[in-house]
């Protein structure tokens, strides 16, 4: 089983990376951004009895932070979703 | 006065720690690796050093909180063991929950490496006692993530328990209320992004540090 958990930092936490990208973007020419927030994506291969509550607790104990930072976690097969490369 | 200096895979400052608790009190301190799951017996002091442990991997300081050794620290934490974490330390001990908030990417987004003043706001604590209320001093900082966070009740609650150690007298990473050290409830865990034992001596060109570390040999003797 594939699990995806993203980390993300909370509402109103400052983001200085997501500001160095925004800025950066402008910089590219693109107009528009209004907001640019960095986060993590960890992909999980876990054995199919692993329980959500399980999930959650790495989450809880490792994977996020969650003095500053969110998690979600999503479960799947991800595939053909890799695409996009030039 | 009995100390030990832990050393995990990408410590880099854990020889300047121990030399300076060497010089200061005259005893070289047990350097513990992380892999350890016990502490030498009768310690009253255990750093926690600077550095990239775990190559700063996750987050700074979140793989090293979860290292065995970390089991023994937070164990002698509790029992009264005085902890001073210095650069990557305080972002372990943050990451531990030893102590509150979190150590975040500097808001100017670059790496601050530099001498930085500071005003010493609480020197009742065993690592300040050397020192007087408002004195300002000056020590380096060289950190990529020393911006300290927490949410407004904790700030709040530091300060009014007077548990903000060390204050940033400029703008120096973003840190929320200009907070360079904080203690934990007890009182017996320090987190301090600058580096006191990187000023411990005449060639280091300050030796504002040097107090931190002779108010540790004093309480921590008497104590003994």
């Amino acid at each position: 089983m594939k699990t995806r958990v993203y980390v993300t930092l909370k509402n109103g936490v400052l983001d200085p990376q997501g500001k160095a990208i925004h800025h950066a973007l402008e910089g590219l020419g693109f107009a528009g951004v209004n907001d640019v927030r960095a986060g993590k994506l960890i992909e999980l291969e876990l054995d199919a009895n692993v329980s959500e509550a399980e999930v959650e607790a790495m989450c809880r104990q490792l994977l996020a932070n969650t003095v500053i930072e969110n998690f979600r976690i999503e479960h799947g097969s991800f595939e053909g979703e890799r695409t996009g490369a030039a | 006065m009995n100390s030990a200096v832990i050393v995990f895979p990408g410590s880099n400052c854990d020889r300047d720690m121990a030399e300076a608790l060497r010089l200061v009190s005259g005893r070289a301190p047990t350097m513990v690796w992380h892999r350890e799951s016990e502490l030498p017996d009768g310690l009253d002091l255990i750093a926690i050093p600077g550095g990239f442990s775990y190559g700063d991997y996750l987050r700074s300081g979140a793989m090293a909180a979860q290292s065995p050794v970390m089991r023994a620290v937070k164990a002698a934490a509790e029992r009264g063991v005085a902890v001073l974490g210095v650069c990557n330390g305080f972002q372990v001990l943050t990451e531990a929950r030893l102590l509150p908030g979190a150590l975040m990417r500097n808001a100017g987004i670059a790496f601050v490496c530099r001498d930085v003043p500071l005003r010493i706001e609480n020197s009742q604590s065993v690592f300040t006692s050397r020192y007087d209320a408002g004195e300002e001093i000056a020590l380096p900082v060289a950190h990529h993530d020393g911006n300290y966070q927490a949410d407004a009740l904790t700030l709040d609650r530091l300060e009014s328990e007077g548990r903000v150690v060390l204050r940033y007298l400029d703008g120096v990473n973003g840190s929320a209320r200009g907070i360079a050290g904080i203690v934990n409830e007890a009182g017996n865990v320090l987190g301090m992004m600058p580096h006191p034992e990187r000023a411990v001596e005449p060639a280091h060109g300050r030796t504002d540090g040097r107090r931190l570390f002779e108010a540790l040999l004093e309480t921590l003797s008497e104590a003994a």
